[in-house]
């Protein structure tokens, strides 16, 4: 970029459109968004892959049923031959993209279609939870951050207390209470099977890791001059928070979703795996994970599936949210990053 | 320094009440949660669950509830758990704690060593296509659910390859380093390999853009126009600057590890840990266990971040006023 182009980007373009543009011209950015894009809508579009493509419902166990692999009729479940005989095995692979294309889970469903529709449980929880934890984040590091004093004391104390319940423990803990009878709040009752459930857990236990962030970039927003002249010139507390301090936060916001979102997402399906995320019959990729423990040595397929997809998606998130902030910070483009 | 020090343990203090009463609170004051219900069983009667009330002093005020259990935690140290009644909690706790020990301590020292040298490579080598592989394996690192990993690496090391290439790993489960040190080693290897990859990711990145923000500072500048040499400014000065702020990132990652991640892998991999102990009393609700693997696990949070803060005063006496 030669100087006139240069000086003419800072005069006519505000930070937002440069960073912009230079997000699209990074191959990171398009890369992941690509993974995501076509992860989001096999996920969206699960319905219709189950019902014209599969012919199957993969919430429905189906014990009996044969289908025809190379013109020759295959039990989907069979009695197992390694070991006592005790057990069934699912059937394999068919890499058939009409049926069973990536084998049958333990009851016999089609793991492909659950696949699908567990990416819309993981994705839509994710997101959600994600987005929860940076409204509350917002709203508590705004607050604490502009106003101090007592308030500032006690919201940083329940966040230190937060803090140091290691997230695990805390989310286990709320799960294993919350989904044995749901929550009843006065007239609001959410029953054990809700979504709500996984995502306001996950919401609120990454609650300290951006809301500390966000309060010392206020502290120190609130110490310039162009907030002092607000105050100075005097403007309502609500019309400097939402028009001087919250647009200088929407770069670091922009940069932590990206991040809270894998991380939710990881900590959805963790939890699910072990069997205190997603209930059943609902499934997301941490519970396929979980059916696919029983059968790792005979049908691994089952349970390394859904874990390439999560792994693929919390890669893309998270490269996506590199790509972002080098396009946001021009310093680490100087720097060479 | 001595108020610091005091002001500092006070906090702690208050932080791990605070998170004793929410444990507490979670467990026994949740709206709709009964849990002499859970305890009693699925299908218990009305006289059932009055005698399980009355029994595990349930029918007693919460707050004397509470005061009781932390005295038979705390004090008399013979809380026991409401499954294996007569069975004493801290006991279980203490022998858990060896293996989780065992297993946090390798698993940093691996994610350390390849952080620290990958860190260092990316952000230092000449050669143009090191540094955006290492960047792509640390975000594959991160990206790896720890679980998962774990049960691919068990799929590869205990199912068909285990007859041929992998004969040397043992059964999953764990042995104690005073038993067969050999034999501890070998049980905790890929254990500690796989608690090792998120971490070591982690690490990788923030290593490289601390190093690289550091060597675009002035004073770096400065070495290089005394003509000091490249190697002597990464490591006397860059690197060195860089990890103080690793310092304090393992801090909080070490300190909540055992809450964490390092639960996952005890699962995954049949460590009887105190993650593992966690996991198996939530599943059937033993309160005191429970609320023991718990302030064990903050109290590890909690004193790491303590450890760390005095630390930084040590370095920086700027932070002690604050």
């Amino acid at each position: 970029m030669s100087l006139k182009e240069s000086s003419e980007a800072i005069f006519s373009e505000s930070p937002g459109k440069i960073a912009l543009r230079s997000l699209r011209k990074d191959k990171r950015a398009r890369i992941s968004l690509a993974i995501l894009g076509v992860i989001v809508f096999l996920s969206l579009t699960a319905p219709l892959y189950s019902h014209f493509i599969a012919h199957t419902d993969p919430f429905e166990s189906t014990l009996d049923a044969t289908i025809m692999v190379n013109g020759i009729t295959t039990p989907v479940l069979e009695a197992s031959t390694t070991g006592l005989g005790l057990g069934i095995t699912p059937i394999g692979p068919t890499w058939n993209l009409s049926h069973y294309f990536i084998g049958a889970d333990s009851q016999g469903r089609d793991v492909l279609a659950r696949l699908f529709y567990g990416g819309r449980s993981t994705l839509f929880i994710g997101v959600s939870s994600g987005l929860l934890c940076l409204l509350l984040s917002l709203l508590i590091g705004i607050i604490s951050g502009y106003y101090r004093g007592w308030v500032d004391a006690i919201f940083s104390r329940v966040l230190d207390i937060i803090w140091a319940f290691p997230v695990y423990l805390l989310a286990i803990s709320l799960s294993v209470v919350l989904l044995t009878s749901g929550l009843s709040l006065g007239f609001i009752h959410l029953g054990p099977g809700s979504f709500a459930l996984p995502i306001f857990i996950i919401g609120v236990v990454y609650v300290p890791y951006i809301a500390r962030p966000i309060r010392a970039q206020v502290l120190a927003l609130r110490e310039n001059d162009f907030v002092r002249a607000a105050v100075g010139s005097g403007a309502k507390n609500s019309t400097i928070i939402f028009r001087e301090i919250l647009p200088n936060i929407i770069p670091s916001l922009m940069v932590f979703i990206p991040i809270i979102v894998a991380l939710s997402m990881l900590t959805e399906s963790a939890l699910s795996f072990l069997s205190i995320g997603v209930q059943p019959p609902a499934a997301s990729w941490g519970t396929i994970i979980n059916d696919g423990l029983g059968l790792l040595y005979t049908r691994p397929m089952v349970g390394i599936a859904p874990g390439i997809l999560i792994a693929f998606t919390a890669a893309s998130l998270n490269l996506y949210g590199d790509a972002v902030r080098d396009a946001l910070d021009p310093k680490s483009r100087a720097r060479g990053d | 320094m001595l108020a610091f020090v005091t002001r500092r343990i006070s906090a702690m203090i208050f932080v791990l009440v605070s998170i004793s009463i929410l444990v507490f609170l979670i467990f026994f004051a949740t709206p709709g949660v009964d849990p002499a219900a859970r305890i009693a069983g699925r299908n218990a009667d009305q006289e059932t669950l009055a005698q399980v009330r009355h029994s595990f002093e349930l029918d007693k005020p919460l707050p004397i509830r509470y005061l009781s259990m932390m005295r038979h935690l705390f004090v008399s140290q013979d809380l026991t758990s409401y499954v294996n009644r007569g069975a004493k909690v801290i006991p279980q706790l203490t022998q858990a704690i060896p293996a989780t020990l065992s297993l946090v301590i390798g698993a940093a020292i691996i994610w350390l060593g390849l952080g620290i040298f990958f860190g260092i490579k990316a952000a230092s080598s000449r050669r143009k296509w090191i540094d955006p592989t290492i960047g792509f394996l640390g975000i594959i690192g991160i990206s790896l659910p720890v679980y998962w990993l774990g049960e691919v690496v068990n799929l590869f090391t205990q199912a068909k390859l285990h007859n041929s290439v992998f004969r040397w790993v043992p059964q999953l489960g764990y042995v104690g380093i005073t038993d067969n040190p050999f034999q501890w080693f070998l049980h905790l290897l890929f254990p500690w390999l796989t608690l090792a990859v998120l971490y070591a990711g982690i690490y990788v990145r923030v290593l490289r853009n601390e190093i690289r923000m550091v060597m675009s500072e002035d004073y770096i500048k400065t070495e290089r126009a005394k003509g000091a040499s490249e190697t002597r400014i990464l490591y006397k000065h860059a690197t060195r600057m860089s990890l103080i702020t690793l310092v304090s990132l393992f801090g909080l990652d070490f300190g909540s590890l055992v809450g964490g991640y390092a639960l996952l892998t005890e699962v995954v991999f049949g460590i009887q840990g105190v993650g593992r102990l966690t996991y198996q009393s939530l599943q059937n609700f033993d309160l005191p266990v429970i609320m023991a693997t718990v302030m064990y696990a903050s109290f590890f949070v909690v004193f790491m971040n303590a450890l760390v803060d005095v630390l930084y005063a040590v370095l920086d006496p700027r932070v002690r006023r604050v």
